[in-house]
This record gives structure tokens, C-alpha cells and sequence, in this order.
């Protein structure tokens, strides 16, 4: 056949329907129809031929039909007024003997959309309701919620919704399952369709007879229910017990949830009810189908976060497959990382050591991160991995290793010997500025023990002309300050280059202020310099609070088979490949601007605050905090910030540790509002301050001994460039 | 709830699509698949999302199924639709690919029209399905001389008509309506995926089975049907039967039609089996191969004088002779290539974009040993760079084989079927992950 632009293919087709030879020809009609069908499903418009396709549906022939209401029901909003001639059609179709005639007509009927059909429509839905085949009624009772999406206004006759609950025990498990989900749709506004005791035990005892998706649907229905006594929600639990080992995973995934939501007051409960689905979860991590897999891994995580030990001897599971795909290698080292004990830790090693050469970039760096995380706890076999791969002089793997040194580093300053050494030599393969930016940082805090640091540093510098990336200048210009504060004599030169260079011909206003900053700084003498450049090298407070304890099941159960936990873990991998979690990012750079309020008048500062320092000795216990806490007057300031922060708690604390506050104890992460305690003195008049940061909308409660205004106000102008700069680096 | 369902070629064609609920614009397609183009490598994330809309898509034989849907629906289920719905096709068509589901696209809609009402899945049971569908599935395979060449002499039995034709398994199920004449057949298969990980000093570090028995129904009425298990089978740790070496696996479950009442006692599954494919049983067992694994890797790894890398691989198949498997392997390396295979049918190639030597032997022979020298150029090859070839992975296919050592005694319908029926037993052993490391 000729290839035919779409309007001359409508034309053809309109020629050859409308043939009365074709028409009478069976086989021929039909086969038009399906060329019909093919053009609109490949896309061409083909709405043109709806009066002829109207005409065709009268026929004898059910497939002939099921082609024709694919098409009718596709074009029937561009027609309305024609569409009002196959209503005949479909009405006389409704009286057929044959209930498959019968339901197929129904179904188009209600699938045409149309509003102004709908009177016609109640009086076969009504019937159909009462129909003696049950595939019939399974469609009308669908049907009627159509109807009331259709005109959602006037309200659905009491009768029908009487009629629904009713067939509720209707013989056919499909007509109950239909009957529910219609209900749910046409009872919205009211919450639902109601479930009470017999309706809810009712649909327990007839789980047995529904498919895989009926039972789903009625397991999640039934999450609505509050069983009245403690007998009856135990009676509950042991009846759906064997449905947790369901090897359907939709089966069990709802079971488990429903379990959840019925035992939110039984953590004990729960918690079993975790332990005896890690059967067929980790079959599903093994199922053919990798969607699949990955579906379980993600909510393994969820699982593990309640209990961490879940999974412990089943680690093996979770080694990545030769050829499976980069998002499911990257879920399962997610998860490798959670489960490594003093046991496995050298074979998870070995085997995450495996994927750091892997082909596809992503998934070598994610593993190589995920040593670094290991690391916080076995510092010493992962550096000793780590240094090895820098000897394979690969760009992307060595830029991967020297940011998760620093992010190690910062974790455990124990490791900064050996770094130390690793260091040298990297600079001539790291080629990114995610990479660049983390060895610059790297020299910076630790210089003075990496002897070629200078060199490094000055190579840098003479290359500045071509450097693009201004996150890279501003981590040059603070590591050569730095590396000044130690090793001035070797330095001095170069930083002169290179702050002249960034005042003088530098275009990105970010960098040039920060030049203009640290040159002022300069001025102001070398021990205010120092005190501001040479803050914090590492937090090992962090590390403490990577192993966490386990969460209450009720924090993530509503997020339990949803789609929510398959969409974090992109977000997540994403994060993991961008490179730069907590150090860089945050702390250097509210190091230096928050300490500016401890600085007399400088340009950058608007916060106009008597000069006040703030001191953490001496540290408070949790339960003398406590005491003082309850002890005095509560005051509530509100800080303004125009988007709280939405970082993570350890990013947050560690911010507030550079200025001297001290969080004490936080709520979990996801949970409103919000809560921090945090506290601090001030060094002259030695009073105590305490504070609780609410989120949203950030309310400061302060409770501070004695009162004092100005200490007061410059607390809260601190606390609020804090939030600020927090904020405004999510952005 | 589903919003629509739509199937993508892997260009980007729209095969076919439906709309259920008429809330997403049909330019939902077009996102989506813009969306999986701007993506980097070929593996989009399972669910993406765009505003409210919620992609939740399955890939298989090169087409992309995908379904829209709310935030809130159960992922399990969606996917686990999404493959029922990719496997019914399969059953309807013969075989899953762009071809076939554009031959039979009407049939296509006439089945999402039966399985979905207004984004709810009313089902997807073949035994219901056949009474609804009656477009005729179009056979996407020519007419061919080899069909026959089944057929002996004057209907005689010939040697060959005892084995199972492969194409048997991949007509579509309804094919044979109207002519009495079609085959009543009916084929029970034990696929085994082994997933092996064996460390570089021969260690196996790693072994697990995951085991499926498939039953594929063309009779047109089928009774009840007797699956009989070795008599010594053992589920979990504790359990032992028999004296033999056992067959264990450590956890099993069972399709919810199966009936177990001789399991126990006898190891008999009975069930009804419906028309189409069904997974009657699955098991696993990790960590405890009866068997050592099939095959063994002795690797050496050298730098030659003129400084190219030089990887002499033997491979050993420790398998009782008289098996001949097919198989793949890859290393990871870099640069050209020169190569001595120990036997002519032998292929390989270096794949430069995934950096890999690929070797292919069609046939290898049980208990016996291959070997493969392959010289690389690596630009600037370092000591250091040996610690980047490798792992070595295996792909391979194991006929007539388990891992696990599971057998089917016996297969037997009752009440006996008038007519000829036929019943096929096959067993295959895949290779899900099989892992060397150099």
C-alpha cells in the first residue's frame, strides 16, 4: 500500500466504509474497521469517521463491536450530538440474551463520558445491578461510579447506595470488590464507604474467595476499620496471619500494612509482624521480574529502619548481580552498608571493593561511597581499600575516593594520617570540580602535613585564568588562607596572585566577595584571621549519631506500600552521585559568615548586634538540661526565616556547633512540628540560655538565666543567620 | 487504581494505549517518554513522576508496559499487574515483542478492556479471560518448511517427535479454536536461576537457587493433574527425609490453587491447571548447593614484555559429561585484541563501550575444559591496572538440569484424556548472576 498523509487515509477509509459492497462483505467491513483502529492508536486523527463508525456498530458480530466501542469511546467527547445515535444501539444491546453482549454494552455505555447521556444511562445501570450474570453486574455496579464522577453535583439516589451496600454480599467476589471501590468513589465526600463490624467481618471471612487484586483492595479498605475489643482485633490478626506469608508480594505487602495500621498501639505486635514477612520479601528481592526486586529492596529499607537487625543474616542477599541494573546495584549497597556487623564486615568489604571498578561511573562511585560509610565504623580496612584504588589513576574513581575521604575525615579525624599520605599525587587525575573542590579542602584543613600542599596549591593558581567553576575558586581561596595561617613563608606569593586576581578581573560576584572578605579579614590582623579560618577540622559528634536508633514503626508505616519509599531512593542516589554531602557545603562557609557577627562592622554584615561570643563550657548533661529546662520562664521569639531549613539534623547541628550552640536533642526528622533543644552561654556575664526551635514557621522558646536583652537579641540574630544560611543553600 | 496503560517500542512508538479513568491528557505518553530519553544509560528508574502524574513502568522483551497512577497506590500491586498483563499477552500472542503486539493490537484492547474497568483489575485469570476474548491471535511467525519437518513419514513416530519442539511453548494458547485438530499439550518446566559469586582463591562465596515450576496449559479442558516431586524433597533445615542425599530447599510456596493434600505424605501436587502459563510452585535455597557449581575459572593474568596485558582463562565445567550447555562470559578490560581460543566455533570480541571481552561458546561438553588466551593493548598499563580486569561473569543456560536436584516423578492427568494428549517435563538451569572473581 502507498504511504497516504493522514488526510488522505481518513478519505480512503471514509470510501471503503461506506462501500455498500464492503459492508456486505463480513470480512471486509471488519478488516476496515481494524485499519480504522490502527490509525488511531498509531495516532493519526481519525475522529472524522465517527458517523460511519456509528453506523457499523450495528452488527451481530461481537468483535466487529468491541473494535467499533475502542474507537467510539475514544472520539465520543469531539461528538457529542452524534453520539446520541449509538445510545439506541447500546440499549437494545442491553436486552440481549447474551450476558457478554450485555455487559460489553453496559461498559461502553458509561465509558462514552458524556454528561448529557446520563439520563438514558440510570435506567439499564439500574437493571444491571439485578442482572442474573455475573459479569454484568460487576460492570454496572463500576458503572454507577462513573456516573457519579460524570455528574458529580446531583447527588446518587440513596436507593443505589443501598443497593451497592447490599450487593456487597452478592455471590461473585468481584461484585463485592466492585461494590467497594464504587462506593469508595461515590461516598467520598463522607469518607468512604463505611465498615462496620459486619461489614468488616464479612469481608474478612470472604478474603478466601477474592483473586490476588481483590484481596489487595479489601486489605486496604479494611486499614479504615478499629476493631472494638482486644479479642476481636486479635481474632483479626491470627485470621490474616497467613496471608503475611502470601507468595503474592501485592498480598503481602497490603497484609502487612493493614497489620500496621491495626497495631499502632502494639509496637510488639508490629515488630513480629516485620519479622515473619522477611521470608517472602527477600523472595521478591530474587524475583524474575527486577522491577520487582527493586520494589522489595526499597521497602526492606523502610523495614530496616525500625529494626536494624532484620536482615543481618541474610546480607548475601543483597550482593549485586552481574547484569543488574545500575538502580538496583545502588539499592542494594544502600542496604549493604545498614547490615555490616564485626562478622561480615571483611566479605561486604570485599565485595563492595568488587563494584568500585564497575563500567558504569554511577555505580562505581556509589560503591565507593559506601565504603566511606562503612568507614565511620572500620576506619581502618576501608582507608586501607580506598588508598589502593587511588592507584588506579582512574579520573572518575579517584575524584569518587577523595570526596569520601572528606567526608570520612570529617567523621573520623583519626584517619587524617593516613589520608595524609594517600593525598599526594591525586591532584594530577582529579579532573571534576565536585573532585577538585574536595582535594582543595582536604589541603586546606590538613596542609601543614602534606608536604607538596603548596605546589599543589600554586598549580591551581596559575591555572585560574581557565578555571570555570566558581565553586572551585571559593574552596581555593579558603584552603590558601588557610595553608597561609601554617605555612606562610611557602604561601605568601601565591595567595597575593591569587587575591589579587579575584579583586581585580574575577566576574562571579561570590568569588570576588570572598576575596574581598578574606583580604579585609588580612587586614584586621593575623590572630583574628586564625580564629576565623581555623575553626573546626572534624565532628566526631556526627559519628555518633550515623548509627542510629531504631525509629517506632509508626514513623514510616503510611509511607509502607506506596510509591513514596521507589521515588526517595532517586532522590537519594542523586544526592550520592551530586558528591558533596554535609562538610563542604555547609560548614566552611557558615564558619565564615556567621563568625562575622563576632567581627567589628564589616560590609557583608546586616545584622547589626552588639558583638557577642558564646561559649559551650560548661557542657550540661541531658538531665541537668532538663531540670533547668522545666525550672525557669519560657520566652517565645519568633525568628524569620523565610523557608525553614530543610536539611538534614546533622547538618543543623553541626552548624550551630561552629557558633558555640549545642543541640542537646532533636524529634526525628519528618515529624510536625519540628523540635530542637539546643543551649549555650555567653562568655562575659556567664548566663545560661536555652532555646527550642520549633519548625514550621520557626518559634524560638528561650529560657535564659538572668535576663539579659542584649545577649538575648544577639543569640537570636545569630540563630537566625544560621537558619538563613542553612536555608538559602538548599535553595 | 490505574489512570492509563500505555506500551512504548523501545523507540518510542505508541504501540498501544488506554484510558481509563480520563483524568491524565494523552500527552502523557510524550512526557513519559521524554522523561526515559533524557535520562543517561538505558535503565530509567522504575517509578518516575511528572505534577500528579505517577509513571510506573515494567521493561520486557524491548517494550516499555507502563501504567499512570496515584501516589498512594501499592507499588507491588502495579507491578506485579504490569507483568501478569505483559505475561497474558505473551499467552494471547505467542510471543512478547514490538512485532506481536503490533499484529495484534485489537486483541491487545480487547484484553485490557476485560482485565481493567475504570482503572480497577477485575482479573486476569486465563480460565475467565477465554470466555470474553474472541479476537483470533495473528501468528507473527511465517509459514515455515521446518513445522513440518516434525511430522514423520505416514505418521509415523520418529525419533524426533519425542522431543518437544522449543517452538511448542511460544503459540498463542487459543490458536487451535475451531479446528478440533489442535494439539492438547501440556508442558510442565523446572527453571532454576542460580546466582553464584566465587571469590578469586575458588571460594564460593556465594550460592543461591531460586526455582520455579511452570505449568503452560494448551489443552482446552484439563482435569486435575498430579505432579509427583522426589519422595525424599525437604523443606528447610531440620526437616530430613529419607536416607539418599536429600533434596532440600529452605523455603517453598505454592501457587493458591494448588492442593497439598498428598504433599505431605506422598510429595504430590495436585492442581487444576487453567489454559496459559502459570508458576505452580517457587522455592529457594541459599548457601547450600548440593553440588559444587557447575563450572570453574582459572584465570592468569600477566604483563607481557611489550607491555600488553595478557589473560590466559581456563574454564572447567564440572558437570557429568554428556551435557552441553551454551554460554557467554565477559571480562572487563580495555583495548584491542588479539586472541587464541582452543576451538573454532569459539567467538570473541572486545565490546569497547562496555569496556568487556566477550566470549561465546556455543557448545561445552560436560567434564571437559576450554581455554582462551586474549592479549590486550591497555595505553599507560600499570601494576595497578590488573586490579581492574575482571570480575569474570558467566551467562549460560543448563539444559536438563536443577541445582537443587529436583525431579517430577511422575506427571499424570485424571481423569485420562480422550485423544492424544502430550505432556512435556523439561528442566533448565539459567544463569541469573554467575559471578568469578580474578
Amino acid at each position: 500500500m502507498p504511504y497516504l498523509g493522514s488526510e488522505d487515509m481518513v478519505r480512503e477509509l471514509r470510501r471503503a466504509l461506506s462501500n455498500p459492497n464492503v459492508q456486505s462483505d463480513h470480512l471486509r467491513y471488519r478488516n476496515t474497521i481494524l485499519k480504522v483502529v490502527r490509525a488511531m492508536s498509531q495516532g493519526v486523527d481519525v475522529s472524522g469517521l465517527f458517523s460511519e463508525m456509528v453506523k457499523a456498530c450495528a452488527t451481530v458480530d461481537v468483535v466487529q463491536k468491541k473494535l467499533v466501542y475502542v474507537f467510539l469511546c475514544s472520539y465520543a467527547s469531539l461528538n457529542p450530538e452524534l453520539s446520541l445515535l449509538v445510545i439506541n444501539t447500546l440499549r437494545k444491546d442491553c436486552q440481549d440474551p447474551n450476558p457478554m453482549v450485555r455487559s460489553l454494552a453496559l461498559r461502553n455505555m458509561t465509558n462514552l463520558r458524556l454528561p448529557s447521556l446520563v439520563e438514558y444511562v440510570e435506567q439499564p445501570l439500574t437493571a444491571g445491578l439485578r442482572d442474573r450474570a455475573a459479569c454484568v453486574r460487576r460492570v454496572a455496579v463500576l458503572g454507577w461510579a462513573k456516573l457519579h464522577k460524570l455528574q458529580a453535583s446531583s447527588d446518587i439516589d440513596a436507593a443505589v447506595v443501598n443497593e451497592l451496600y447490599s450487593l456487597l454480599r452478592d455471590p461473585d467476589p468481584v461484585v463485592m470488590v466492585n461494590c467497594l471501590r464504587a462506593l469508595e468513589e461515590i461516598l467520598k465526600e463522607e469518607g468512604g464507604v463505611a465498615i462496620n463490624k459486619p461489614i468488616a467481618h464479612h469481608l474478612l471471612n470472604r478474603l478466601k474467595e477474592c483473586d490476588v487484586w481483590g484481596q489487595c483492595e479489601v486489605l486496604k479498605i479494611l486499614e479504615r476499620y478499629r476493631p472494638q475489643s482486644e479479642d476481636e482485633l486479635f481474632d483479626i490478626l491470627s485470621l490474616l496471619d497467613p496471608s503475611l506469608l502470601s507468595p503474592h508480594p501485592p498480598v503481602m505487602a497490603a497484609t502487612l500494612s493493614l497489620f500496621l495500621s491495626l497495631c499502632s498501639g502494639l509496637p510488639a505486635a508490629s515488630l513480629s509482624a516485620l519479622e515473619r514477612v522477611r521470608g517472602p520479601l527477600l523472595a521478591a528481592c530474587g524475583s524474575a521480574s527486577r522491577e520487582m526486586r527493586f520494589t522489595a529492596l526499597c521497602h526492606i529499607q523502610l523495614l530496616l529502619r525500625s529494626l536494624p537487625g532484620l536482615m543481618g543474616a541474610h546480607y548475601k542477599r543483597f550482593f549485586c548481580g552481574y547484569a543488574e541494573p545500575a538502580y538496583i546495584k545502588q539499592r542494594k549497597m544502600q542496604l549493604l552498608v545498614e547490615l555490616v556487623n564485626d562478622e561480615n564486615v571483611a566479605l561486604v568489604l570485599d565485595e563492595l571493593k568488587g563494584y568500585c571498578t564497575d563500567v558504569n561511573t554511577d555505580t562505581a562511585q556509589a560503591a565507593i561511597s559506601a565504603i566511606g560509610r562503612i568507614g565511620r565504623s572500620y576506619s581502618d580496612r576501608c582507608l586501607e581499600i580506598l588508598t589502593g584504588l587511588l592507584g588506579l589513576k582512574q579520573e572518575h574513581i579517584t575524584s569518587a575516593v577523595v570526596q569520601t575521604v572528606r567526608d570520612l575525615v570529617w567523621v573520623c579525624p583519626q584517619c587524617s594520617e593516613a589520608v595524609c599520605l594517600a593525598l599526594e599525587g591525586c591532584e594530577e587525575t582529579v579532573q571534576d570540580s565536585q573532585g577538585r573542590q574536595a582535594l582543595l579542602w582536604l589541603l586546606g584543613v590538613y596542609g601543614e602535613r602534606v608536604s607538596s600542599a603548596p605546589y599543589v596549591l600554586e598549580v591551581f593558581i596559575d591555572g585560574l585564568r581557565s578555571e570555570v567553576s566558581p565553586g572551585v575558586k571559593m574552596e581555593l581561596l579558603t584552603a590558601t588562607m588557610r595553608l597561609f595561617l601554617c605555612r606562610p613563608a611557602e604561601t605568601q606569593d601565591m595567595l597575593g596572585r591569587l587575591l589579587h586576581y579575584c579583586i581585580e578581573e574575577e566576574t562571579d560576584m561570590c568569588v570576588r566577595d570572598q576575596a574581598l572578605f578574606y583580604y579585609r579579614l588580612l587586614h584586621c590582623g593575623i590572630e583574628e584571621t586564625r580564629k576565623v579560618l581555623q575553626g573546626r577540622r572534624s565532628d566526631p559528634s556526627l559519628g555518633v549519631l550515623i548509627g542510629r536508633p531504631a525509629e517506632p514503626v509508626n514513623q514510616w508505616a503510611r509511607s509502607f506500600n506506596t510509591l513514596e519509599p521507589l521515588k526517595q531512593s532517586a532522590a537519594e542516589t542523586e544526592s550520592t552521585s551530586g558528591g558533596s554531602p554535609e562538610p563542604v557545603t555547609s560548614v566552611p562557609r557558615p564558619n565564615t559568615d556567621l563568625s562575622l557577627s563576632s567581627l567589628s562592622p564589616s560590609p557583608v554584615d546586616k545584622v547589626h548586634t552588639v558583638p557577642l561570643s558564646l561559649s559551650l563550657s560548661p557542657a550540661l548533661s541531658p538531665e541537668e538540661f532538663e531540670r533547668l529546662w522545666l525550672q525557669r520562664q519560657g520566652l517565645h521569639e519568633h525568628v524569620h526565616c523565610p523557608a525553614p531549613p530543610r536539611c538534614s539534623p546533622q547538618s543543623l547541628q553541626a552548624a550551630l556547633q561552629l557558633v558555640n550552640v549545642q543541640t542537646l536533642a532533636f524529634t526525628p526528622p519528618q515529624t510536625l512540628p519540628w523540635r530542637v533543644y539546643l543551649y549555650t552561654h555567653t562568655r562575659n556575664t556567664h548566663p545560661v540560655m536555652e532555646g527550642a526551635v520549633d519548625e514550621p514557621g520557626v518559634k524560638v522558646t528561650l529560657k535564659q538565666q538572668p535576663r539579659d536583652d542584649t545577649a538575648l537579641k544577639g543569640f537570636l540574630s545569630i540563630l537566625a543567620t544560621v537558619l538563613h544560611t542553612l536555608s538559602s543553600e538548599r535553595a | 487504581m490505574i489512570s492509563q496503560i500505555f506500551i512504548l517500542s523501545s523507540k518510542g512508538d505508541h504501540l498501544i494505549y488506554k484510558d481509563f479513568r480520563g483524568e491524565a491528557g494523552s500527552d502523557a505518553v510524550t512526557v513519559f517518554y521524554e522523561k526515559v530519553t533524557a535520562l543517561p544509560g538505558d535503565q530509567p528508574p522504575v517509578v518516575m513522576s511528572h505534577g500528579d502524574l505517577h509513571f510506573v513502568h515494567v521493561r520486557q522483551g524491548g517494550l516499555y508496559c507502563v501504567a499512570t497512577t496515584a501516589a498512594d497506590s501499592s507499588p507491588f500491586t502495579v507491578i506485579e499487574f504490569l507483568n501478569r498483563l505483559m505475561a497474558l499477552i505473551k499467552d494471547y500472542c505467542g510471543s512478547l515483542s514490538e512485532k506481536s503486539v503490533r499484529m495484534n493490537f485489537a486483541l491487545i484492547y480487547e484484553l485490557l478492556d476485560e482485565v481493567v474497568d475504570y482503572g480497577y483489575i477485575q482479573t486476569t485469570s486465563s480460565d475467565v479471560l477465554k470466555n470474553f476474548i474472541q479476537t483470533e491471535a495473528v501468528s507473527s511467525k511465517p509459514f515455515s518448511l521446518f513445522d513440518l519437518s516434525n511430522v514423520g513419514l505416514f505418521g509415523a513416530e520418529t525419533q524426533q517427535s519425542k522431543v518437544a519442539p522449543s517452538s511448542a511453548a511460544t503459540r498463542p494458547i487459543l490458536s487451535s479454536r475451531g479446528e478440533q485438530g489442535g494439539k492438547s499439550e501440556i508442558f510442565v518446566d523446572v527453571i532454576e536461576r542460580l546466582c553464584v559469586v566465587i571469590g578469586s582463591n575458588g571460594v564460593v562465596m556465594k550460592a543461591d537457587v531460586e526455582g520455579e515450576i511452570r505449568v503452560k496449559c494448551y489443552m482446552p479442558s484439563c482435569s486435575e493433574m498430579r505432579i509427583g516431586l522426589n519422595e525424599e524433597f525437604s523443606i528447610g533445615k531440620s526437616q530430613l527425609r529419607g536416607y539418599g542425599a536429600a533434596v532440600r530447599v529452605d523455603e517453598c510456596s505454592f501457587h493458591q490453587a494448588v492442593r497439598l493434600d498428598e504433599f505431605d505424605s506422598h510429595r504430590i501436587l495436585r492442581v487444576c491447571p487453567s489454559q496459559g502459563e502459570q508458576t505452580v510452585m517457587q522455592y529457594q535455597l541459599s548457601d547450600d548447593l548440593p553440588s559444587a557449581p557447575p563450572f570453574r575459572l582459572f584465570p592468569t593474568v600477566e604483563r607481557d614484555v611489550g607491555g600488553r596485558l595478557l589473560l590466559y582463562l581456563k574454564l572447567r565445567c564440572d558437570l557429568p559429561p554428556k551435557r552441553s550447555v551454551l554460554l557467554q562470559d565477559a571480562t572487563t578490560t580495555h583495548t584491542p585484541l588479539c586472541q587464541e581460543l582452543s576451538s573454532p566455533d569459539q567467538s570473541a570480541e572486545l565490546q569497547p563501550h562496555s569496556r568487556a571481552v566477550v566470549w561465546q561458546i556455543p557448545r561445552f561438553p560436560g567434564g571437559t575444559q576450554l581455554s582462551a588466551l586474549f592479549k590486550l593493548e591497555v595505553p599507560g598499563l600499570s601494576s595497578a591496572s590488573m586490579l581492574e580486569v575482571g570480575p569474570v561473569g558467566l551467562s549460560f543456560e543448563l539444559p536438563k538440569v536443577t541445582a537443587t536436584g529436583l525431579q517430577i516423578r511422575f506427571l499424570r492427568l485424571s481423569p485420562v484424556q480422550p485423544g492424544a494428549s502430550q505432556r512435556w517435563v523439561r528442566y533448565v538451569t539459567h544463569s541469573d548472576s554467575y559471578t568469578i572473581r580474578i
